[in-house]
């Protein structure tokens, strides 16, 4: 089944040209979106269904064989990210499209607005699947490119001063990245993921842990990871609702599971996860201090986006199978969770006319599904017992105690502060939007029942979470298991020892029986 | 095997452009980051140059002996970040010169926490400031407003430098 590997990306790309070239046609365009994400949704749970039933899939693109072209590889990790982020990104599609039928602004301003989506689609998938690390770079480039263009939107003055420091932040985390690449080839002589694993091990320690500290510099901006971080709740809120929704959901997420990917495939021994792990315990408190502090809904959930990436570094930083498992595990509930969150932000402001929560007030009365819609995600944020959030935070306190080292230790307190932070700030939140007497009566309008759906089923997905939290615990674990073995990921790319399945092995083959002595090893320098 | 000792002229160049392009990167102006950043990619494709060792022969089986090839996938990989460097510059381009339409400058503005930090100092007349009087800050808090108050639509006062089609854009 391995031919379902490419769709993730082939079927956006596609559908953002058909758009494009539909410029004028709004209804079309829409339609096109809608089936062209639905398609990627189905193939990402077929290849879910794939990978854990029968191991990585793995595709030579252009039968070029594994370490001269480019593998795409879809394990445990990639496939169950791909489908998460395949459902958030349909449910925001519907959402926007809900949005846009309610203003009546067909196809105005925003022609481009359907192809930029599909595209950033492709680049996180593209980011997902690569098995190449200079791949991982164009994966990365084509979803900024289009995420650039999604949050100047229209181009307003706070826009472009927000999208400019969003857009210099990004620029500057891919030159890092760019240059750790050059740095890793010119030590190895590899990009495939694979091959680095075993290649790096052979290469002087100190030369490893400059190229592993360059490499995390780039993911840990893109993640906004503490020190790193300041661009995130600056750029986010400016955008459209549906626009921030899907950033905040799925960009920082795609710079987690590039950290997850390299640390435990290329850097698997490794000094920096003390760091790394005091890092991630600054982010969740400095993070969710600032969202204690904000007055705007929009804001304030940028802060605890940025509050929780802390969780998800802290369990990759641990670096054992449960912190592991946790980590991914609350990746995917996260993804849903603050999307959700974005989504019913974006209807608050419909309904209000505005987020700044000194003005709001009284929704509760005025909306009573909007408030039960707020009220499940972002208990589910704050982690409250029955949730996914709690089964996620659990994983991971678990996952700190079983180091049982004091800076994991240090790490579950600051989780359990942060957890408890997150429900102050949410309860603030809540109170204000919801029970307090507006200081002025608020606009008169009402909510499309269309942008309800989207933003209801996302808020479902994350309860779902906990519904079906075994398998899915027992999933995360046995990709977390696999993550830490290495070895389904290694024979599955490298079927034949050091070189992966197709036909340019063949050639390979021939033209080596003609050359000199050591012609296999040489020839995968060569690309 | 190529000869992978760096050239030292190209390691001096990649070390120059990324020097004056972090130093340009600096700067408030965003056509100055452009050109920051563009000097930075420059730098950096220059170090790709370097990463695939000494140049050889061309990379084709029965043309050249193995030996004497060059490695061909690093520029590739050149190409592909000067495609992809290109397409954001042009973006960058664009945001700059629709800052300028919107504003008649092109500098990245203070972000929100940092106006709300001014203005408050400034209504609580706050003067305890080692470095500058109160004046100083009401001015600078004055400042800082104006640019928060900025819509889709450009300013009286900058409308006169603002080409025409300034307001019709948003």
């Amino acid at each position: 089944m391995t031919w379902l590997v490419p769709l993730p990306v082939v079927i956006p790309l596609v559908a953002a040209g058909l758009t494009l070239a539909l410029g004028g046609r709004s209804r079309l365009q829409a339609i096109i979106s809608a089936v062209a994400i639905t398609l990627v949704a189905l193939t990402s749970a077929g290849l879910v269904f794939f990978a854990h039933n029968r191991g990585p899939q793995v595709v030579n693109v252009g039968e070029w064989s594994a370490p001269v072209g480019i593998s795409l590889v879809a394990d445990r990790l990639s496939a169950l990210m791909l489908l998460v982020s395949a459902i958030v990104l349909l449910c925001v599609l519907l959402y926007s499209l809900a949005q846009g039928l309610a203003d009546g602004n067909e196809g105005a301003p925003v022609a481009i607005y359907h192809p930029t989506y599909l595209v950033l689609a492709a680049g996180v998938a593209n980011a997902f699947l690569t098995g190449d690390l200079f791949n991982l770079y164009v994966g990365f480039e084509i979803l900024l490119g289009a995420s650039f263009v999604l949050l100047t939107l229209g181009g307003t003055g706070e826009r472009i001063r927000a999208g400019s420091i969003y857009v210099v932040v990004s620029l500057l985390s891919s030159v890092l990245f760019l240059t750790a690449i050059g740095l890793v080839y010119a030590a190895t002589g590899t990009l495939n993921m694979a091959q680095l694993s075993e290649r790096l091990a052979g290469v002087d320690p100190g030369m490893v842990l400059v190229l592993q500290v360059m490499l995390l510099l780039g993911f840990l901006i893109k993640a906004a990871v503490f020190p790193l971080s300041a661009w995130l709740p600056d750029s986010y809120p400016t955008a459209p609702a549906p626009v921030t929704a899907v950033f905040a959901g799925l960009l920082t997420k795609v710079g987690v599971y590039a950290i997850l990917r390299t640390q435990t495939l290329m850097f698997p021994e490794t000094a920096v996860n003390d760091v790394l792990m005091v890092a991630s315990i600054i982010t969740m408190l400095v993070g969710i201090v600032g969202a204690v502090a904000q007055d705007d809904l929009k804001r304030l959930l940028s802060f605890t986006l940025v509050s929780h990436i802390g969780y998800m570094i802290y369990g990759v930083s641990l670096a054992n199978e449960t912190g592991l498992a946790a980590s991914i595990f609350y990746v995917a509930h996260h993804i849903t969770v603050q999307t959700a969150l974005f989504l019913v932000a974006g209807l608050i402001e419909r309904r209000g006319g505005t987020t700044s929560l000194e003005n709001l007030g009284g929704l509760a009365r005025l909306t009573p599904a909007l408030a039960v819609l707020f009220f499940v995600p972002a208990m589910n944020l704050a982690g409250i017992p029955p949730m996914s959030g709690f089964l996620g935070k659990v994983g991971l306190l678990q996952a700190g105690a079983e180091l049982g080292t004091p800076v994991a230790y240090a790490g579950v307190a600051a989780g359990l502060l942060t957890s408890l932070l997150t429900l102050y700030a949410i309860a603030k939140a809540w109170n204000k939007a919801f029970w307090q007497e507006p200081p002025e009566p608020l606009p008169d309008t009402s909510i499309p029942r269309s942008m309800f759906g989207p933003a209801a089923a996302l808020a479902a997905v994350g309860v779902m979470f906990a519904v079906v939290g075994g398998p899915l615990s027992s999933y995360t674990e046995s990709a977390a298991s696999d993550l830490q073995a290495r070895t389904p990921y290694l024979s599955s790319v490298l079927v034949k020892g050091d070189r992966g399945d197709g036909t340019s092995d063949e050639a390979a083959e021939e033209a080596t029986d003609e050359p000199t002595g050591d012609g296999p090893e040489e020839l995968d320098d060569d690309g | 095997m190529i000869d992978m000792s760096p050239s030292l002229v190209l390691v001096l160049t990649a070390g120059v452009l990324v020097g004056c392009g972090v130093y340009l990167l600096l700067e408030r102006s965003l056509s100055r980051v452009i050109v920051g950043f563009l000097l930075i990619s420059n730098g950096v494709s220059v170090l790709y140059l370097v990463m695939g060792g000494r140049a050889g022969g061309p990379p084709l089986v029965g043309t050249t002996p193995t030996e004497e090839m060059s490695d061909p996938l690093p520029q590739a990989m050149v190409l592909t970040a000067i495609v992809i460097t290109l397409g954001l510059s042009a973006f960058v381009l664009a945001m700059a010169y629709r800052s300028w339409q919107l504003h008649g400058h092109d500098e990245v503005q203070d972000d929100l926490e940092d106006r709300r930090v001014a203005d408050r100092l400034a209504k609580a007349g706050f003067v305890d400031r080692a470095d500058e009087g109160a004046v100083d800050l009401d001015i600078e808090a004055a400042e800082a407003r104006d640019e928060t108050e900025e819509t889709s639509e450009p300013e009286p006062s900058t409308a006169v430098e603002t080409p025409a089609r300034g307001s019709e854009g948003s």
